[in-house]
């Protein structure tokens, strides 16, 4: 650790941002070219004229006529000057806007990656601790069963669940309309999160407990956890100091790439359950020929990659003293 | 030696099962044994002959699916039935234990000193502080340089010998009654293991404990045993003082066991003595003496009844599980000559080697690969130095084996002759054929002309390729037709010892020796003119590598084959070789005919090489004064100024301080001792080692 580790850490910063860079001017070019905000102002009834279509598309530096570059580079020094990503095509900041979004997103993950990180982790080690036994042969069944459903079909069945047992847990948006006061619309808030929370947890709690399950696997017949029990350590505690500590370090760089890129991946959740997250908002933009605001987002996501590149580095290195140069 | 008469560790009648698909393996089938204080029990036998099981067994760290029976007593305590948690008080506190690979032994991801406070910790109540006292104590008493800088490093920092004596120092830590060591040196270097065997030695001495040594090395066994336990298909076969055992067997397995290990000692040139057959399955074992498939002088009660180990009047303490013993200790069988030995065929060829073709010639070969630093800008940093200007050459009909450390360059040399280089500096000349220059058709004739047997048998044939096709491949690609592909198959398993309906059979249904010789056989498919193998008997039992090298042997005559040979065991290299180079850091630092190398070592390093080879006798190997190397191989990224051997040479730490000079500042060429022996050492003199 210590300068070594920092350098090259910084290096890898350096990397990422250039990667960051070409990631959304490729998304810029990509949405200009493929989306066709004028049809959004020519679709209205009465049909507006020309002329007031180009004027309005113009003040959004959205404007055809104007070439692309053109266009980008106003876009890019906008960001790079102010730190403004422009205006969405209904004119509201897009700035706002995804700062509200990602506020929403991180309280929908937060809790489920973390829960589903960790019991992903410890479903997995007891897994592999119990190969071939019944309750290693029943997890893999349901564990595939549930990495073959697709989300959506996961989230309908909880809320069809739900509603079956008479709806004893609210789910739609946020939180309940109807409640006043902090305390009530906390209450309502952390009720209305435990749908779509579920839904993401079986998601990420099935794919890490199947790779922990296999690299745990590797470690539990190596020869270090024999040495470790041979020093004289009771089984569970060679078991937990050892090997799982040794078997967590490869299924780290997924999990982190999981839970950070998660962040605008969680599109079905967040719309079958009203949450106004990242993840709608990347489909609903597109659909919506929202040029600034899939930029704003394609900015997003490869800051997101950017980060989970780093952080992941970090825990590996914190890890694992062989990759610390 | 401190010995009282009540032993420490007592085994009764250990039995081990195992539950497997093709029904109850019998790992262990009924030992016996104690241990004193002070004193070293070795148990040998080949693989699957249960020694291992037997060592785990006493610790307790059988897989749950084991049944063990019997009784394991330390200290009169009964071992066996205690709970995980009642055993975690003992191991590494009572009992410690040394496995066989130090690499992979210790945790990656904690430091050698964390992992050592742990083992002092888990069993004494001792302050941080007051642990990495201790364990800076026990880094010193194993042997590790500069243990206050070192123990702060990973395992991975560390080297294989430097890993083993932490392993050591952490089996000791608790001062422990019994230690228990795994095939503790079977992973290292000759002279890293005698590094670490007499750091056995020395933490025997310290704590006084008890040794079980488990090993298949019979040189090993001698230098260290008091008492030997020689096991076979999971039962004692013959127990007893090592002088006994290595002196007056009384069962044939040991007597072969004995005969088949090729000896440093030996200068007669002759076949090997092989144990042909394989041990018995353990899952079916045939009725009788499980030996008797194998054994020359069976009759009709061996296959019926097995014998039971009962002690041997003529020899005190002796007990051997034979019928015939009573014949073998009275003389009526002898024990000389009691396995065949095949009779090696002479070389009818031109025997001046000067009048001999060249088959290959190597001059002045290097091989640097850059070290190179940074993730998208590459610099180079440095050399590895892995081959440093070598030169030699192969006759025909000649064995020249490169033997040298791990590290010291030779899989380098041998995988950049296969190779055919190119663009390289110095020559390689194959057949009189200058590789660089040579194009398409030639590469191709030249690849027919040189083949390669590997180390692990299993690992270089695919699996799920029946031997016929792995011996029809080469041919095919080299464009045969299928009628002579078909005559050539049969034709190859016989040469090798196999059966033609062998090809049918996928590899899997060998074992070890007989996959070695298919290996052989694909290599000879296209007729060879020389066989590069890269250490082809290490990965073998005793009893089957003898039978492997005789056929190598014979091979070499019948076909007029030339073998480059590359081992890291004097012992076999000393059996086959014709001629021999000895490698340390990309260099050949001496070379010759095998006799004059072997009888007359004039560089220090061979001397040391030599004389850390255990030899299968146990009152030589206690006579023997061993000439112990300091230290690691250094890095070959870092190779030392002028004599690249000085940082470890035993002879520069006697020289005045201007001789010294010499060897740090000017690099020694080969100079020549005998016709055809060279040394490359200012001060090279021959002396006798082994």
């Amino acid at each position: 650790m210590g300068r070594g580790m920092g350098r090259f850490l910084l290096k890898r910063a350096i990397n990422y941002l250039i990667l960051t860079f070409i990631a959304s001017t490729g998304v810029y070019f990509l949405a200009s070219y493929c989306l066709e905000p004028a049809m959004n102002l020519l679709s209205r009834h009465p049909r507006p004229p020309m002329s007031s279509v180009y004027s309005v598309l113009a003040s959004q530096n959205l404007d055809p006529r104007v070439p692309v570059v053109e266009r980008y580079w106003t876009w890019l020094t906008q960001i790079l000057f102010h730190g403004n990503f422009g205006t969405m095509i209904d004119g509201g900041s897009v700035n706002a806007e995804m700062g509200r979004r990602i506020f929403v997103s991180t309280e929908l993950l937060l809790l489920s990656t973390l829960i589903g990180s960790i019991t992903g982790v410890m479903l997995g080690a007891w897994n592999a601790l119990r190969q071939y036994r019944p309750s290693d042969r029943i997890s893999t069944i349901v564990s595939y069963a549930i990495i073959a459903m697709p989300v959506p079909v996961i989230g309908i069945t909880l809320r069809t669940i739900d509603n079956w047992m008479g709806s004893p847990i609210q789910y739609t948006g946020l939180d309940d309309p109807n409640a006043h006061g902090v305390v009530a619309v906390v209450l309502s808030n952390m009720q209305h999160l435990i749908l779509p929370t579920l839904t993401l947890w079986l998601v990420q709690v099935t794919l890490f407990s199947r790779y922990q399950r296999s690299t745990m696997l590797d470690v539990l017949n190596a020869d270090f956890l024999r040495t470790a029990r041979a020093k004289g350590l009771p089984f569970r505690k060679a078991i937990v100091k050892h090997g799982l500590r040794t078997a967590v370090i490869p299924v780290m760089p997924l999990l982190v790439y999981n839970i950070v890129l998660l962040f605008v991946g969680a599109t079905f959740t967040e719309k079958l359950f009203g949450w106004h997250g990242m993840g709608e908002w990347t489909v609903d933009t597109i659909t919506t020929n929202d040029i600034n605001s899939v930029a704003a987002i394609g900015v997003f996501t490869s800051v997101l990659v950017l980060i989970a590149g780093l952080l992941s580095d970090l825990v590996y290195a914190a890890l694992d003293p062989r990759v610390r140069v | 030696m401190t010995s009282n008469n009540t032993p420490v560790l007592e085994v009764r009648d250990l039995r081990v099962t195992f539950p497997s698909e093709s029904g109850a393996v019998r790992a262990v089938r009924g030992i016996d044994f104690s241990l004193r204080s002070g004193e070293t029990l070795a148990i040998v036998g080949e693989s699957g002959s249960g020694k291992s099981v037997t060592a785990t067994s006493v610790l307790g760290l059988l897989p749950t699916s084991a049944q063990v029976t019997g009784s394991v007593l330390l200290e009169g305590r009964e071992l066996l039935g205690l709970s995980d948690t009642e055993m975690s008080k003992i191991r590494g506190k009572d009992i410690g234990m040394v496995f066989q690979d130090p690499l992979s032994a210790l945790t990656p991801v904690y430091s050698i000193g964390t992992q050592l406070m742990e083992a002092l910790q888990i069993h004494q109540n001792l302050s941080k502080q007051a642990a990495r006292a201790r364990a800076l104590e026990l880094l010193e008493l194993v042997g590790i340089p500069d243990p206050k800088r070192r123990i702060d490093a990973f395992p991975h920092e560390f080297s294989g010998g430097m890993r083993q004596r932490a392993v050591i120092a952490m089996a000791i830590a608790n001062d422990p009654k019994v230690i228990i060591a795994d095939e503790p040196t079977t992973a290292l270097d000759v002279t890293i293991q005698a590094q670490v065997l007499e750091v056995l030695k020395t933490a025997q001495e310290v704590t006084g404990a008890a040794i079980l040594m488990i090993t298949h090395d019979l040189g090993v066994v001698a230098g260290m045993a008091d008492n030997v336990t020689v096991m076979y298909a999971g039962r004692p076969v013959e127990a007893g003082t090592a002088e006994g055992v290595f002196y007056e067997p009384h069962m044939p397995y040991t007597i072969g066991l004995l005969s088949a290990v090729p000896r440093l000692d030996k200068t007669e040139r002759k076949a090997l003595t092989p144990l042909e057959g394989n041990p018995p399955s353990m899952v079916k074992l045939p009725k009788g003496c499980p030996f008797a498939a194998r054994c020359p002088i069976a009759v009709d009660i061996c296959r019926e009844q097995e014998p039971r180990l009962v002690d041997v009047a003529a020899v005190p303490g002796l007990q051997s599980a034979c019928h015939r013993a009573a014949e073998i200790g009275n003389g009526d069988l002898a024990r000389e000559g009691m396995f065949p030995t095949p009779e090696l065929s002479e070389w009818e060829g031109e025997s001046d080697r000067a009048s001999r073709p060249e088959v290959l010639r190597v001059e002045n070969l290097i091989k640097h690969f850059p070290l190179t630093k940074g993730a998208v800008f590459k610099r180079r940093v440095g050399t590895v130095k892995a081959v440093d200007g070598l030169t030699f050459d192969i006759r025909e009909g000649e064995t020249f084996a490169l033997v040298g450390e791990s590290g010291c360059g030779k899989t380098t040399t041998l995988l950049e002759i296969l190779d055919l280089p190119r663009k390289q500096e110095g020559s390689v000349v194959v057949l009189g054929k200058e590789t660089k220059t040579l194009t398409g058709k030639d590469r191709r004739g030249i690849r027919r002309d040189l083949q390669v047997v590997f180390q692990d048998p299993m690992a270089s044939l695919d699996a799920r390729m029946p031997v016929g096709d792995v011996l029809a491949e080469p041919l095919r690609a080299h464009g045969w037709s299928k009628e002579k592909i078909q005559a050539r198959v049969p034709e190859l398993l016989s040469l090798v010892g196999l059966l033609p309906e062998h090809a049918e059979r996928f590899p899997t249904e060998f074992s070890g020796g007989q996959r070695q010789r298919i290996g052989i056989a694909r290599a000879l498919a296209l007729d060879p003119k020389l066989i590069v193998l890269d250490e082809p008997v290490s990965a073998l039992d005793v009893s089957i590598q003898a039978g492997v090298i005789n056929l190598l042997d014979e091979l070499k005559v019948k076909l007029g084959l030339s073998y480059l040979f590359v081992a890291h065991d004097l012992s076999v290299i000393r059996h086959i070789a014709d001629r021999v180079a000895v490698m340390y850091l990309g260099r050949i630092v001496e070379s010759g005919d095998a006799e004059a190398v072997f009888e007359s070592p004039s560089h220090p390093y061979t001397q040391a090489l030599l004389s850390a080879v255990p030899l299968p006798d146990p009152r030589k190997e206690r006579e023997r004064q061993r000439i112990l190397l300091t230290g690691d191989l250094p890095s070959p990224a870092d190779v030392p100024s002028g004599c690249r051997f000085r940082t470890r040479c035993p002879k520069f730490v006697g020289l005045t301080e201007g001789e010294a000079e010499r060897c740090r500042t000017e690099d020694p060429a080969s100079t020549a001792m005998a016709a055809d022996h060279s040394a490359a050492c200012h001060y090279a003199a021959a002396l006798e080692v082994v």
